[in-house]
């Protein structure tokens, strides 16, 4: 039976009035009844009627009968019903702009995702972010379109491309979570237009990351082939025309930030040290020649001929590396490229690179390629060859096998792209550099460079966690050292003076604690010396023929204290106030504690550093240098302490992250970072209290793996509540501020000795 | 002391030469200079100074210092028996009494005060005080004190004293060239010249990696373990992969790299 007979029938079975439905009805239906069973075509049509009762117009319809065939038919034919019901869902929300994309995008998932369960998952997935993006008044009635759904379904393709399902949820979650209260940054985070966006996608992304093996492919570089070169790494994931390759120049090796494993089975990392061994080579093996004489079909046989040299040159020093290469390289069939139609110059002289790495098992039958791979052998018999042989043997090559049809432009470009090999750009030099007008723009730009002189230090970037996620928000949290404005160093001497008496019974303590310079370690059975009593007392024991105890020596060891202490000052706004009962503010209170700790520190020689830090949102925190571990407690330090000012927020995670990273670079066998503070984590562009508060207990897990002990003085009365879940049991809560700076250094002697 | 032969080396321990170091320890060795020898781990050192003992048909006595070294290990030391306390010569004064080479292995072990002991032996001296037994010994005309260390090890803590070195005439080793090498591998552990070859080139690559992650490279000696093993018959990768890159290091990054040069290099 044909179509034509049953047209009507089906027409009939689709409850659809549009007009233009008549001119494409038949071509989607054919393109069905070869896809689908005859429950399908029922289903197809139902849901065909259900997308036009919608009242979107004609183009939801249309999508739904050209696209959906072929999704059922990758997946099953129930998707048909989803769909369809999918769409309902939408435009029974205001979130009917969405409708058209998310049909779109179907196809693209289907192949993707390629099953069932998946494509539920993936609806589903959809659906909840609809839902939770979806604005509403008075938290009633569903009202206000979600901004980000249309730009996340548009992008669909290139997301489901980079990220598993896994990842891709993880993206959107992000993106909810974070931005959900504005719209155009929620609509910029979908669109991919966000830095933010980037970098989640660049960490949920599958493969191996470049940034998770570049300390390998540094090793493997220095192993391999005693280079230490700088490794700059271009994203895969932007541009789809124009597909990056890898090269090389004086500013480092650029190589692509993320590789999946091969089809044939080579890994990610693997496939980065293919491309490093044969750039490796060429820096090794090749000098760069004239390009100027030759015509371009010449120059890409020459850059064949090289390639395929300077990796004969590294398998006979690493055979293993033909595995890896062999396996990356592709295979062009003989016969795939139509001389007559097409212009086969790249699919020849990938033929030859072929053969030339397997020169026993290509099995072309063409004369030209066969001779010429022979020919490329009995020339690396010779052990010095040079670029210039070559260059020789291609322009041979070309001469050999040029054809008319070379000059077409239809090129056939399948096989022939060699993955690991970059582009070249070092093998040619030029004679005429060009034109003035370039040198002009380079000239623009230097002048330019030097306009921009960088002010103070640049800041440093690092990541906050999430404690919904269980993740890190990378690179979320700017960090601004500098030094301390000085003010009078005579300020500190006048609270030392004060406090003499106080001074005085400290400096008592600390007498005590002061290192002693050996300690004697008895019973040894092995020291640097006879322990006489428990000798004599072994001997006795031996003549009266009891068992002596053969711990007779003893030893000496050093016991010295080698403590490197980091003083964090929370200086935020609230340090200003003056407490009830007290005539000063805690911030001068606070400084003659640390006024005296410091002084006390220096007598007992612990290295130690002291910084303030406040935040005015995640872009800026700022640490104030104060004092650093190799500076003395001079004038200069006081005179820093003594101008010492109190403004903004507390991130205290970040700035604790920032002296963990000084600290930990400190030789001591304990590290310890005390934090004054007087209240708990916050900052103006956090809403979520609990957020840094669990940001800042992370910073304090991740300081104990770096063997960093933190320890925090909470001035706050009620920091019995927050200060638990930060640092457990490492914490006082002084309740009396007025006699912090009796406390401050008690506190210290009690925690170090 | 009547087992002094215990001392001898009676076959010749294979070595092969670099350079003029042979000549140049026997002049030293004739002018009863005391030397002292560097290089890194398993470079020959300890082979150097056996093979010369048994050219010049002297003894060597031959002690590994460590942390918990003392004076009296070396000297000497009264040890309690039945009736009472014996007096036990050390192997220092037990070299300086039969006229034996006496080679201090890894000198920069031992604690500096222990190392000072060595000193009445290695100036115009030559003579070894025993001040708990009330003795002073007359080195035995033989009697020729090297010691080895390693510039690699060397840490704040661990460095000879000025006085300690300025007694020495010092020689420098290092690992052969690549093909010097070769040949001791396939001479030490019978294997052919190409598998000896590829093992050196493993070695290379790690040396490269010195101070990168690794405090040493592969030492001549893991070289010819892995080629031992080899010989045993393991296959050559799980051979390198045991001799060579599991003892040296437990960094994952460093690892992967040694086993994909070795994979590289045995193809």
């Amino acid at each position: 039976m044909s179509i034509e007979n049953d047209l009507p029938l089906y027409r009939e079975q689709l409850r659809c009035n549009f007009p233009q439905l008549e001119d494409t009805f038949s071509d989607c239906l054919e393109e069905a009844l070869a896809l689908l069973s005859e429950q399908g075509i029922e289903d197809y049509l139902e849901g065909a009627s259900l997308v036009c009762m919608i009242g979107r117009g004609f183009e939801p319809v249309l999508v739904y009968l050209e696209e959906i065939p072929q999704v059922a038919s990758l997946i099953d034919e129930e998707m048909l019903n989803t769909a369809a019901q999918t769409v309902w869902k939408l435009s029974r929300s205001p979130n009917g702009a969405a409708i058209l994309p998310l049909l779109q995008s179907l196809p693209e998932a289907a192949r993707r995702l390629g099953s069932r369960e998946q494509m539920d998952h993936y609806l589903t997935l959809i659906l909840d972010m609809m839902e939770r993006t979806t604005g509403s008044i008075h938290g009633f009635h569903a009202t206000q379109p979600s901004p980000g759904l249309p730009e996340i379904l548009n992008q669909m393709p290139h997301l489901l491309n980079q990220l598993s399902l896994e990842g891709l949820h993880n993206w959107i979650e992000y993106g909810i979570r974070n931005y959900n209260d504005h719209p155009d940054r929620q609509r910029d985070y979908f669109s991919m237009q966000s830095a933010d966006a980037r970098a989640m996608l660049q960490r949920e992304r599958h493969g191996t990351l470049f940034a998770d093996v570049e300390r390998q492919l540094g090793l493997y570089m220095l192993a391999m082939w005693r280079d230490k070169p700088h490794f700059v790494p271009y994203s895969t994931g932007w541009d789809e025309l124009r597909k990056p390759m890898p090269y090389f120049d004086n500013l480092g090796m650029r190589l692509p930030d993320v590789f999946d494993d091969s089809e044939t089975g080579i890994d990610g990392l693997d496939r980065y040290r293919a491309i490093l061994a044969h750039m490796a080579a060429h820096q090794r093996w090749t000098q760069a020649v004239f390009a100027d004489n030759l015509s371009p079909f010449q120059r890409i046989a020459v850059e064949l001929l090289e390639d395929s040299r300077v990796e004969y040159l590294t398998m006979q020093q690493y055979p293993g590396m033909r595995r890896i290469w062999r396996a990356l390289h592709p295979k062009p069939i003989e016969d795939a490229c139509d001389p007559e139609s097409q212009s086969c110059i790249r699919h020849r002289l990938a033929m030859l690179s072929w053969a030339i790495l397997n020169p026993d098992s290509h099995g072309y039958r063409n004369p030209d390629i066969i001779e010429f791979s022979q020919r490329f052998h009995e020339m690396m018999q010779n052990s010095d060859t040079s670029t210039q042989d070559s260059l020789k043997l291609a322009i041979a090559f070309g001469a050999k096998t040029r054809v008319q049809s070379d000059q077409l432009p239809n090129v056939v470009f399948e096989d022939t792209v060699v993955e690991y090999r970059d582009d070249n750009r070092h093998l040619w030099k030029f004679i005429e550099m060009g034109d003035e007008e370039e040198m002009f723009d380079e000239y623009e730009n230097e002048a330019q460079q030097n306009d921009e002189a960088p002010q103070g230090l640049p800041p440093r970037h690092y990541p906050e966690w999430d404690y919904h996620t269980k993740t890190y928000r990378p690179d979320w949290v700017s960090v601004y050292e500098s030094l301390h404005q000085p003010g009078d160093p005579g300020r500190i001497d006048a609270i030392l003076d004060k406090h003499a008496a106080l001074a005085k019974r400290l400096k008592q303590i600390l007498d005590m604690l002061k290192p002693q310079q050996y300690v004697r370690i008895r019973y040894q059975e092995e020291g640097s010396e006879l322990d006489l009593d428990v000798a004599i007392r072994s001997l006795i024991d031996f003549k009266s023929g009891a068992t002596p105890d053969p711990r007779i020596n003893m030893s000496h060891k050093h016991d010295g204290r080698d403590i490197a202490v980091m003083l964090l000052l929370d200086l935020s706004e609230s340090l200003n106030q003056t407490p009830q009962g007290c005539r000063q503010s805690i911030l001068e209170l606070s400084r003659e504690a640390v006024s005296l700790l410091a002084w006390a520190i220096e007598n007992l020689g612990d290295s130690f550093a002291i910084a303030g830090f406040s935040s005015n949102s995640r872009h800026e925190v700022r640490y104030q240098h104060i004092k650093g571990y190799r500076e003395h407690w001079d004038d200069d330090v006081k005179a820093r302490l003594a101008a010492m000012e109190a403004s903004h927020s507390t991130r205290m995670g970040a700035a604790m992250r920032h002296a963990g990273h000084y600290l930990e670079h400190q030789q001591a066998d304990k590290k310890l970072m005390l934090i004054l503070t007087d209240g708990e984590p916050a900052d103006i562009d956090v809403k979520d209290e609990r957020l840094l508060i669990e940001d800042t207990r992370r910073a304090v897990l991740e300081l104990d793996q770096q063997g960093i002990y933190s320890y925090c003085i909470s001035l706050d009365p009620h920091a019995d509540d927050y200060v638990n879940d930060i640092f457990g049991k490492r914490h006082s809560v002084i309740d009396h501020i007025d006699r912090l700076p009796e406390k401050l250094p008690e506190l210290f002697v009690s925690l170090t000795s | 002391m009547n087992d002094i032969d215990q001392y001898k080396i009676h076959e010749e321990p294979f070595y092969q030469p670099q350079g003029d170091e042979i000549d140049e320890y026997a002049a030293a060795y004739a002018a009863r200079l005391p030397v002292m020898i560097k290089g890194p781990t398993g470079c020959g050192k300890s082979r150097f100074i056996e093979h010369m003992a048994w050219k010049l048909g002297k003894r060597l006595i031959t002690v590994a210092c460590n942390e918990d070294m003392t004076a009296s290990d070396l000297v000497g030391r009264y040890l309690l028996d039945a009736n009472g306390t014996r007096w036990i010569d050390g192997p220092l004064t037990t070299a300086a009494r039969i006229g034996a080479i006496c080679y201090l292995d890894e000198i920069v072990e031992a604690r500096q005060d222990t190392t000072v002991v060595i000193h009445p032996l290695t100036d115009h001296r030559r003579t070894l005080p025993l001040d708990k037994k009330g003795e002073l010994i007359e080195a035995h005309e033989d009697f020729q004190l090297v010691i080895s260390y390693n510039p690699g090890y060397q840490s704040l803590m661990k460095d000879l004293k000025q006085s300690t070195k300025q007694r020495f005439v010092g020689m420098d080793f290092d690992y052969a060239p690549a093909d010097v090498e070769a040949g001791i591998v396939a001479r030490e552990a019978g294997v052919d010249q190409d598998t000896a070859t590829k093992l050196v080139k493993v070695g290379e690559a790690a040396r490269n990696l010195k101070g990168h992650g690794l405090d040493e490279g592969i030492s001549t000696r893991l070289l010819v373990y892995a080629a031992t093993l080899m010989g045993k018959g393991i296959a050559p990768r799980s051979a390198c992969r045991m001799a060579l890159v599991r003892p040296i290091t437990d960094d994952a990054d460093i690892r992967g790299t040694l086993f994909h040069a070795i994979d590289a290099i045995f193809d």
